[in-house]
């Protein structure tokens, strides 16, 4: 193996590779070769730092140095200087949102953004190349595997992700040990071990990033729960819309196999085991498990009702053992360091840590893994960073379409699958979006179902009736025209459609109705009795008006308005003619004078 | 047209490759849809016959998919993202700003056929919200009054 004196670490993830790391790739490997530092300097691609607020990211190793927003330009430059000359870019350091610090000397570690993490899932995302099998292995790769192949026996092994308390990453908090227990114990010809990557859930991309950053550890914890249960083929149902994450899980399949990690014999114990890939085609309720496994059987992905559970009769018809990525990410480390370890972190119900996708009105949007039990506040603050210009914190979401939204009160719950179930959001996948005060939550509300809407496969009629009519009285109530008794019949609808849909997908797709009427009562009140909108979101409920006293009279907004509805003389103040207006609100951008204002 | 023959051929080793192994359908129609662009009535016949399956089974998957198309896309797809963290931050009016500039409905091609625009579900690139792709450019951190310029250049290298 060769060694280099330094590495030049570049995020390849799907957020930096967007703001163009690919081509920092190239251009740091060109510039490298032309300073003759070829032999001496490697350039390595690696899965997400999670900071994707500062892609694209590069690290240089061994200092440390944490280059952010970095652009080609940028290359020559940490080149020449930094790898060629020992001194670090200073100006191309990344600097923090909060304290505005920018100390080169800092290490990822003691930036705000990761001081309070702890990486589990996410431990070698950002740290090695994940289309070099040699480098999982350097970090204790198929360690896990081998250690339950050679010297634990099935029980043993679920025994231990029993005990570690780990529960499903995927939104519904199932016991994992329990899953495999019950899987264990069907008895078949042939059973299936199944990864769900269908993560649909707007604004959550850690399965995303785990597949990319760290694809052996999905495959290793397969390979680990079908010895446990029995299973000697596995399938991952990936969104098509993560071409970089199958294109690395593809790899990651070939050099298992040509290890000898996957297939015939494994480690010589007489274990089989291989995995197979299959594309998902855009449809949200495919990462409902019935529906996923109808969908591997080329199926339209409708639900099936439940029991037969699917480790009774599941994909094709045979016993079949469905988790979700970030729960697999767990499960290497929970066999190698055992399960009192795992379990001596989170809170009494959750165990361990879980990663959380920040998103929206937030300065650092990016994955974070923080133990089960760390209050909102620390991430959304301490971690996030805070709401960006000067604007007050409003809400945050929780748990995608069947989530909710909770508001600043409860900043200060720990949070763990009970808690969040209690506030009335839920954990979902961990997608976390903040709002601030220009955000309007009637309409959140309406975004959500119009999403659910879309997406209900159709085949239950309270999923694809009752939630088209609370989407059409909240469009209503968005545009206006919302009447006296309207909140009533949202909550009617909402709990009959909770009480009686077949699967998880209309059963908690009114949770973002119930949580903004619990906490945002008053905004559907605006809405529908004084017809405002108290966050200036909605266009139908809002008027444009020019402050007299701000008014130069520099005729910009009259010039820009398309509906010809702003009229005044030259250097006089103007006025905006609500009839004529069309509430488009380029005035209002155009106005340099500040002069313009909703109401 | 030989380069539809072509295509038809490629079609059929395609299913004859994976027609023995369970739940074929969707990477079939996946691949066709690669060959093809789309999936029309009559790729979808030779996949019934091909598979042994009945024509309203496999329009019947084609259509709950969202990702399968009927018919063929403009040179150009534009998907605005309409995730949560996108729309959060105004990629609803990105998306009215295209609809208007383009003189398509989403979900629809410009009369010049040129291009397709779509919303699409979170794309996952939440640090650079609001978000579009074209084709496989990705656009972050859009405004509104980006979107002419962006159209502009890619009318122009068509002209070109």
């Amino acid at each position: 193996m060769d060694i280099y004196r330094a590495h030049v670490l570049c995020c390849g993830g799907t957020g930096c590779s967007s703001s163009g790391s690919a081509q920092l790739i190239e251009r740091f490997e060109q510039k490298i070769k032309e300073n003759g530092l070829d032999k001496e300097v490697k350039v390595i691609r690696t899965g997400c730092f999670g900071l994707c607020e500062a892609g694209p990211v590069v690290i240089v190793y061994p200092e440390g140095t944490f280059y952010s927003r970095v652009k080609v330009e940028d290359v020559d430059e940490i080149v020449t200087e930094h790898l060629l000359k020992g001194r670090k870019v200073q100006h191309l350091v990344y600097s923090d949102h909060a304290t505005h610090e920018q100390n080169a000397n800092k290490g990822l570690a003691e930036i705000n953004f990761y001081k309070h993490q702890h990486r589990i899932a996410l431990r070698n995302c950002g740290v090695i190349d994940p289309e070099n099998i040699d480098e999982y292995l350097a970090f204790d790769g198929y360690k896990a595997l081998e250690k339950a192949l050679t010297s634990m026996t099935r029980e043993q092994v679920i025994d231990e992700i029993l005990k570690s308390g780990l529960r499903g990453r995927g939104g519904g908090g199932f016991p994992t040990g329990l899953k495999w227990k019950f899987a264990a114990a069907s008895v078949a010809d042939q059973k299936y071990v199944a990864c769900n990557a269908d993560e649909g859930d707007p604004g959550a991309f850690m399965d995303r990033s785990v597949l990319e950053g760290d694809p052996h550890a999905v495959l290793e914890a397969m390979a680990i729960a079908g010895y446990a249960i029995g299973a000697s083929e596995g399938y991952i149902y990936v969104r098509a819309e993560y071409p970089i994450a199958v294109k690395r899980l593809e790899i990651a399949i070939g050099q298992a196999r040509e290890y000898g990690l996957l297939g015939e014999n494994i480690f010589e114990t007489g274990f089989n085991f291989d995995i197979k890939i299959r594309l998902g085609a855009g449809a949200f309720v495919c990462g409902e498990e019935t529906a996923l496994m109808r969908s591997i059987e080329g199926k339209r992905g409708e639900p099936t009702p439940r029991p037969p559970f699917p480790a009774v009769k599941g994909l094709f018809a045979k016993p079949t053992m469905l988790n979700n990525v970030e729960t697999y990410a767990n499960v290497a480390q929970i066999i190698l360091n055992g399960a009192d370890w795992f379990a001596a972190m989170g809170t009494e119900k959750s165990k361990g840590t879980k990663v959380f996708a920040l998103g929206g009105k937030i300065n650092n949007t990016g994955l974070v893994e923080v133990p089960m039990g760390t209050p909102l506040r620390t991430i959304i603050y301490d971690i996030g960073g805070g709401i960006p210009n000067g604007k007050k914190f409003k809400a945050v979401q929780t748990g995608g379409p069947s989530g909710g939204c909770l508001p600043a009160e409860l900043l200060d719950t720990p949070v763990d699958y009970d808690n969040l179930i209690a506030a009335g959001s839920m954990m979902g996948s961990g997608g976390m979006i903040v709002m601030d005060e220009d955000n309007c939550m009637v309409d959140i509300a309406r975004f959500f179902l119009d999403f659910t809407v879309d997406e209900s496969c159709g085949k239950c009629a309270p999923c694809r009736i009752g939630t088209r009519r609370m989407l059409e009285i909240l469009e209503r109530i968005v545009n206006g025209k919302g009447e006296e008794g309207d909140i009533e019949k949202l909550e009617n609808l909402a709990k009959t459609i909770k009480a009686t849909a077949l699967c998880g997908l209309g059963q908690t797709a009114p949770n973002p109705v119930l949580s903004t009427i619990k906490f945002f009562r008053h905004e559907y009140e605006a809405h529908i009795r004084d017809k405002k909108c108290p966050a200036h979101h909605c266009q139908a409920l809002l008027n444009y008006v020019i402050d007299p006293e701000k008014c130069r009279g520099c005729t910009a907004c009259a010039r820009v308005c398309p509906g010809g509805a702003i009229s005044g003389e030259v250097k006089k103040p103007h006025s905006i003619d609500p009839s004529k207006c069309l509430k488009c609100g380029a005035c209002m951008e155009k106005c340099r004078f500040g002069a313009i204002s909703k109401v | 047209m030989p380069d539809m023959k072509d295509k038809y051929e490629q079609l059929n080793q395609v299913i004859a490759e994976l027609k023995d192994q369970p739940g074929a359908l969707m990477p079939v129609l996946q691949k066709a849809q690669g060959i093809f662009g789309c999936v029309p009535m009559d790729v979808q016949k030779i996949i019934a016959e091909g598979l042994g399956v009945t024509l309203s089974e496999v329009y019947g998957v084609a259509t709950f998919y969202s990702q399968f198309r009927l018919e063929p896309n403009g040179k150009y797809t534009i998907s605005v993202c309409l995730g949560t963290a996108c729309y959060v931050k105004g990629s609803q009016k990105v998306l009215d700003r295209l609809s208007e500039e383009l003189g398509t409905p989403v979900g629809k091609t410009s009369p010049d056929g040129l291009f397709t625009l779509n919303a699409t579900r979170c794309l996952g690139a939440c640090g650079l919200a609001p978000v579009m792709t074209i084709n496989d450019e990705v656009y972050g951190r859009l405004v509104p009054d980006d979107i002419p310029g962006i159209l502009a250049k890619y009318r122009e290298k068509e002209q070109a």
